[in-house]
């Protein structure tokens, strides 16, 4: 086993609220601080302390989406990333063409195993990966908050609804990260100087065989219903009365 | 003239209110057939609690050995199988579906619509987006089977009906070998639990500690309620990340939401809107919190959360 790919996006960053247009028709995203999706950098932790280990001897980044996404690569290199692949292709892609990008990907890298985030924090999807490991025919792992690997399986705990799940699956694999799976690092000037000159080759969506076609058409974006303004209350006592005045106490 | 799958949520002996809450969903399509597809180890059971869900007209039980637990590779390919004829294929939005429904959906060669929190027609469906900063209106197209998760906290479970017809059906579908099922580890103890508990009291960084946290457990126990933390507790090591309440974690629909020093970023929001009643205790009156609570008490948690604990104990004595 050589290589572990990373599959990464750019989003506005996780601290920065981002607003409805006010005609509706999509974010306002612009000028605001763009950075690699949270559960993504944790998937490039992850693949790295792989490497770390001596599992696997390459850690591969991939995106798939406009020259932008060049930034975010070049710091998932200067993290420790040896090389990175974008996919050209328009940012806002469905999460199918998305893994069926990274699938052709798959094929051509041949990794052991491919680690990307439950979610990103843009669109809230949830899907790419799960849809990634049914094209690629092989098994999922996902929300993941422990990985460990011993030849050719993968023991992977899984954080579900009822608590903590453990799957062990054959490789190669893909799994999605949760956030307990790691705190990522912090990146070193000296490294984003190095990561200046790590190789980022450029692929066409259409070199892979994808068609970036949608499927589905968003019609409208709206600003979540508000709730309406409560109650001050000035202490404890003030507080249960207001709690059993609502019946919330029975 | 929608054909509506809804995939059951089970833990292999009862029904999870998820699937009446996917049933809620559907209703919505007007749909001419609405079938719950139980795939268990067994099942008779599971599929019996199925067919009294009011509105459900048909429920088949793929009864098999490989069904015992729900692992997305095993079941996916099933689901393709049974998706056939169908014009939607519906599960939750639980750990469950969100592992399972992409993975058929890709199967199928199809996209999918996650967490819908509200059918407009068959084909228009509305999700949250950015972390709940938008909801978006999304038109799938109708010459394709729309898949999709449901949002559990916007829907209600169906009521109780007469019971629908169960067909057990065997599939003949090739199943991989690559994945096996290890083990499962319950969390929360004698708690309830924190996605279905009446009432969730959650802490946040202002707690300082796992120690401090304990004070907001103290308070849960005493509420009877689930135990709930915001992502910058779980970030802090306080507790476990199964606790973590929001756009990331846990979205919660509880009638009483008790929210201890966590000053209410949007993510968190997200995970709590729906709930009946927000009280909020902090000491900074700016907190966004505030702007969700229906009760908010501006306080030092550490003097606050006692004082609540002793009347709370008080008034049950009385």
């Amino acid at each position: 086993m050589q290589t572990i790919m990373v599959g990464i996006k750019r989003v506005v960053d996780y601290n920065v609220r981002v607003r409805v247009k006010p005609d509706g028709s999509g974010m306002a995203t612009e000028g605001l601080k763009m950075s690699i999706n949270p559960f993504d950098e944790i998937a490039i932790e992850a693949a790295l302390r792989l490497k770390e280990s001596g599992v696997f001897t390459h850690v591969v980044l991939a995106t798939i989406g406009p020259a932008e996404a060049e930034q975010q690569l070049r710091t998932g290199l200067a993290m420790g990333a040896d090389r990175a692949i974008r996919v050209n292709a328009p940012a806002a892609l469905e999460p199918l063409t998305v893994a069926r990008a990274l699938h052709g990907l798959a094929l051509r890298e041949q990794p052991g195993l491919i680690v990307l985030g439950k979610q990103a924090v843009d669109d809230d999807h949830g899907q790419t990966g799960q849809m990634l490991a049914a094209l690629w025919d092989r098994p999922q792992a996902t929300f993941a908050s422990e990985l460990t690997l011993v030849g050719n399986v993968a023991t992977v705990t899984r954080e579900i609804d009822a608590g903590l799940e453990t799957l062990s699956v054959d490789l190669p694999a893909v799994v999605t990260t949760d956030l307990r799976l790691n705190q990522p690092r912090y990146v070193k000037l000296p490294e984003i100087l190095k990561a200046k000159s790590k190789p980022l080759a450029v692929i066409q969506l259409a070199e892979l065989g994808v068609e970036s076609a949608r499927q589905f058409t968003v019609r409208e974006f709206a600003p979540p219903p508000a709730r309406a303004a409560g109650m001050r209350v000035k202490d404890v006592a003030e507080l249960v009365a207001a709690l059993e005045a609502r019946g919330v106490l029975q | 003239m929608s054909r509506v799958l809804v995939v059951a949520e089970h833990d292999g002996a009862r029904l999870d209110d998820a699937t009446a809450k996917c049933v809620r969903c559907a209703l919505d399509l007007k749909p001419n057939a609405l079938v719950v597809a139980v795939l268990a180890n067994g099942g008779a059971d599971i599929a019996a609690q199925a067919a009294r869900l009011k509105g459900v007209t048909q429920v088949v039980l793929v009864d098999a050995p490989h069904n015992a637990e729900p692992l997305a590779a095993i079941l996916a390919p099933q689901l393709k199988s049974l998706a056939e004829g169908f014009t939607h294929l519906f599960g939750p939005s639980s750990t469950f579906g969100k592992d399972l429904l992409p993975r058929a959906a890709a199967l199928l060669g199809v996209g999918q619509i996650s967490d819908v929190l509200a059918v407009l027609s068959p084909h228009r469906f509305r999700r949250p987006i950015q972390a709940g900063n938008a909801v978006v209106t999304v038109e799938a197209d109708p010459q394709r089977l729309v898949v999709a998760t449901v949002r559990l906290a916007s829907y209600r479970g169906v009521d109780e009906g007469e019971p629908a017809p169960i067909e057990k059906r065997t599939l003949d579908v090739a199943l991989p070998g690559h994945t096996r099922f290890v083990e499962r580890r319950a969390s929360g103890g004698e708690r309830p639990d924190l996605m279905t508990a009446q009432r969730v009291v959650s802490g946040g960084r202002a707690l300082g500690s796992a120690e401090g946290f304990k004070l907001v457990a103290e308070l849960a126990d005493v509420l009877g309620a689930a135990l709930g933390a915001s992502r910058a507790a779980v970030d802090s090591g306080f507790v476990a990340n199964d606790l973590q309440v929001g756009q990331t974690g846990k979205i919660i629909a509880p009638e009483l939401y008790v929210a201890v020093g966590i000053s209410g970023a949007i993510q968190h929001l997200t995970g709590i809107k729906d709930a009946r009643t927000i009280v909020a205790i902090n000491k900074d009156p700016e907190a966004p919190i505030f702007e969700v609570a229906d009760v908010g008490l501006v306080a030092d948690l550490f003097k606050a959360v006692p004082e609540l604990i002793g009347a709370l104990r008080a008034k049950r004595t009385r």
